[in-house]
C-alpha cells in the first residue's frame, strides 16, 4: 500500500494557535479563509487540517478541513469553507469569522490522500462540491514545477455560479495543454451527474492515469471510483477521501 | 484560547453524557475509508485466524455463519468526530471464533487485514470477554460494502477504523505493530473516551 504514497513518517499532531488574515466569499455558499499559522511551512497537497473553536464557557467544537493552497513559503494557507445551514463550525466561518480572530489547528493529516510532483502522474481527479478543495491543492502544487505532468480534473458541482475556483480552473485549462477540466453541472438546464461518457472523455484526453483521487460525499465518491473502474483504471490506483454523508 | 463571536451548538445533557470529548452527533452515517469499496465475493471469501504467517484455521463464508452469533447495541464514535447512538451489529464474537479454531490466544496483540490492504492493530485484551465481534449485520440486514459488508471487525469501545471494514483475517503478533493510519499518524489504541486521536495525544 506505501508504495502508492511517499511513506508518512509518524508525527505529533500539536494544537497551534492561527490567525485570520483574510476572508473573502468565494461562491454563494463558500467562503475562503487565509490562515498565518506554522502549520503553513510544511504540507503536502491534498491533506487536511483539524480546526477547532472554543466557546466563553470552554465549550469546543472540531472539524475537518483540507488545504486549498499550495505551499508557497508565505507563512500561510487557504482554506475553503461551505457554510451549511445551522453548520455548527461552517456557520460561523460563513458568517462570525473576520480578519484578526484566532482559530487553533492542528496537522498537516492524511498522509494517504496527497500528492506531490516527484508521485508522478497522469493525475485523474474527481471533486463533488466542496470536495474539489484538496484536488485544487494539487493542481496549484502542480503548476509550481509540475506542469509536465499531464492532468485531467472531473468536477461535479450544482451549478456554475457554485463552482469553487472556476476562473482559476478554467483559464488553467485553457493556457496549458497537460490539464484538461470536465464540468458536470448537476442542477442546471443541459447539466448532467457525472458519467461514463464524460469520464470517458477525460480518460481520452489524459490517457491511463497513474494517479487516481476522488473527494466529496460518499454518493459523488462511489459513483465516481464505478466509473473510473468501469473504464479499465486499476482499484488500487485510486485514493478517496469522503466529506460526511 | 476563546474564538470570539463562537457560541456553539450545546446538546442536550442527556447526550452530551453520552458523546465523547470533541465528538458530535450524526443520524447519518459518514464514511472513511482509503480507496473504493474492494469487491468481495461470498463464494470464494474467507476468514483466517493467523499467528505470524501461519494459519491456525480458514473459515469460509458457510462455516461462518454457522457459528454462534451475538448481537451488540449500543454507541459507535469516528476519529473525523461524528458518533452515532443506539446501533445494532451481530456477528461472531471473538471468544466464539477462538473456541471454534480450538485455542487460547498465542498473543497478546493482533492486526486485523483486510481486503483492500488496509490493516489496523488492536490488543488482544480489547477483543475478549464479548468485547467485540466479525459483524456480518448491521440493523438487522446484511453489512452494505459501503460499511464494510460481507464482515468487518467490530471493536465499538475503540474509535472506529479499528474495526476494520471488509476484514479477511487476523493475524497475531508478538509486539503491537502499526497498521495502515497507525503508520500515518494515528494513535495505536485509540480510546475516544480519552481523545486519542492523534500519535501523542
Ligand atoms: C477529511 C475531511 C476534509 C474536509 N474538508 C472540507 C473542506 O475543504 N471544505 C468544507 O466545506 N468541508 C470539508 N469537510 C467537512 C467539514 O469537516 C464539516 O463536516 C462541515 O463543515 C460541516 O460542519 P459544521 O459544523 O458546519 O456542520 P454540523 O453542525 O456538523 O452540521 C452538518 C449538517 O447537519 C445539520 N445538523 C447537524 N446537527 C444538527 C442539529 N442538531 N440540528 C439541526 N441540524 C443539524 C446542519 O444543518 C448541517 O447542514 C471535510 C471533512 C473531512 C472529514
Amino acid at each position: 500500500m506505501s508504495s502508492a504514497t511517499s511513506v508518512i513518517e509518524p508525527v505529533v499532531f500539536r494544537w497551534h494557535r492561527a490567525e485570520i488574515v483574510a476572508i473573502a466569499p468565494v461562491t454563494p455558499h463558500v467562503t475562503s479563509v487565509r490562515l498565518r499559522c506554522g502549520l503553513a511551512a510544511a504540507y503536502r497537497a491534498g491533506q487536511h487540517v483539524d480546526v477547532r473553536l472554543t466557546a466563553e464557557d470552554g465549550y469546543q467544537a472540531q472539524r475537518s478541513y483540507s488545504i486549498a493552497s499550495a505551499q508557497d513559503g508565505s507563512g500561510t494557507f487557504e482554506l475553503m469553507i461551505e457554510g451549511l445551514p445551522d453548520g455548527e463550525v461552517s456557520g460561523w466561518f460563513s458568517q462570525a469569522a473576520a480578519v484578526g480572530d484566532h482559530v487553533e489547528l492542528r496537522g498537516p493529516i492524511g498522509g494517504s490522500f496527497s500528492w506531490d510532483g516527484p508521485d508522478g502522474g497522469p493525475l485523474l481527479l474527481g471533486g463533488g462540491g466542496s470536495g474539489v478543495v484538496p484536488l485544487l491543492a494539487m493542481l496549484r502544487r502542480r503548476a509550481q514545477g509540475w506542469r509536465q505532468i499531464p492532468a485531467a480534473l472531473i468536477y461535479s458541482v450544482r451549478t456554475r455560479a457554485e463552482a469553487i475556483a472556476l476562473a482559476e480552473l478554467e483559464s488553467l485549462a485553457a493556457a496549458d495543454p497537460n490539464v484538461s477540466l470536465h464540468l458536470a453541472t448537476t442542477r442546471e438546464a443541459g447539466g448532467r451527474r457525472i458519467d461514463a461518457a464524460l469520464v470517458g472523455d477525460a480518460l481520452a484526453r489524459l490517457g491511463p492515469p497513474g494517479k487516481v483521487f476522488l473527494c466529496g460525499s460518499n454518493r459523488f465518491v462511489a459513483a465516481a471510483s464505478d466509473l473510473i473502474m468501469a473504464a479499465g483504471v486499476a482499484p488500487g490506483l485510486i485514493r478517496t477521501e469522503r466529506f460526511g454523508a | 484560547m476563546v474564538t470570539r463571536g463562537f457560541v456553539g451548538r450545546r446538546q442536550p445533557p442527556e447526550t452530551g453524557a453520552r458523546l465523547p470529548p470533541g465528538q458530535y452527533l450524526t443520524d447519518d452515517f459518514p464514511i472513511l475509508q482509503i480507496g473504493p469499496n474492494p469487491a468481495v465475493d461470498l463464494a470464494t471469501w474467507r476468514f483466517t485466524l493467523r499467528e505470524g504467517s501461519r494459519p491456525i484455521k480458514t473459515w469460509s463464508w458457510a462455516e461462518f455463519e454457522a457459528l454462534p452469533r451475538t448481537t451488540w447495541t449500543g454507541d459507535i464514535h469516528c476519529v473525523t468526530k461524528w458518533s452515532k447512538f443506539d446501533t445494532t451489529w451481530e456477528g461472531v464474537s471473538f471468544d466464539d471464533l477462538l473456541a471454534d479454531a480450538g485455542i487460547a490466544a498465542p498473543t497478546n496483540f493482533l492486526v486485523a487485514e483486510s481486503y483492500d490492504d488496509y490493516s489496523t492493530n488492536v490488543p488482544v485484551a480489547d477483543l475478549v470477554g464479548g468485547r467485540a465481534l466479525v459483524a456480518t449485520r448491521y440493523a438487522g440486514q446484511p453489512i452494505h460494502p459501503d460499511h464494510g459488508g460481507p464482515a468487518r471487525l467490530f471493536v465499538p469501545h475503540l474509535y472506529f477504523w479499528k474495526s476494520a471494514k471488509w476484514v479477511k483475517g487476523l493475524r497475531f503478533t508478538n509486539v503491537d505493530t502499526a497498521g495502515f493510519w497507525e503508520l500515518r499518524g494515528y494513535h495505536m489504541y485509540g480510546d475516544p473516551w480519552r481523545e486519542q486521536r492523534y500519535i501523542g495525544d
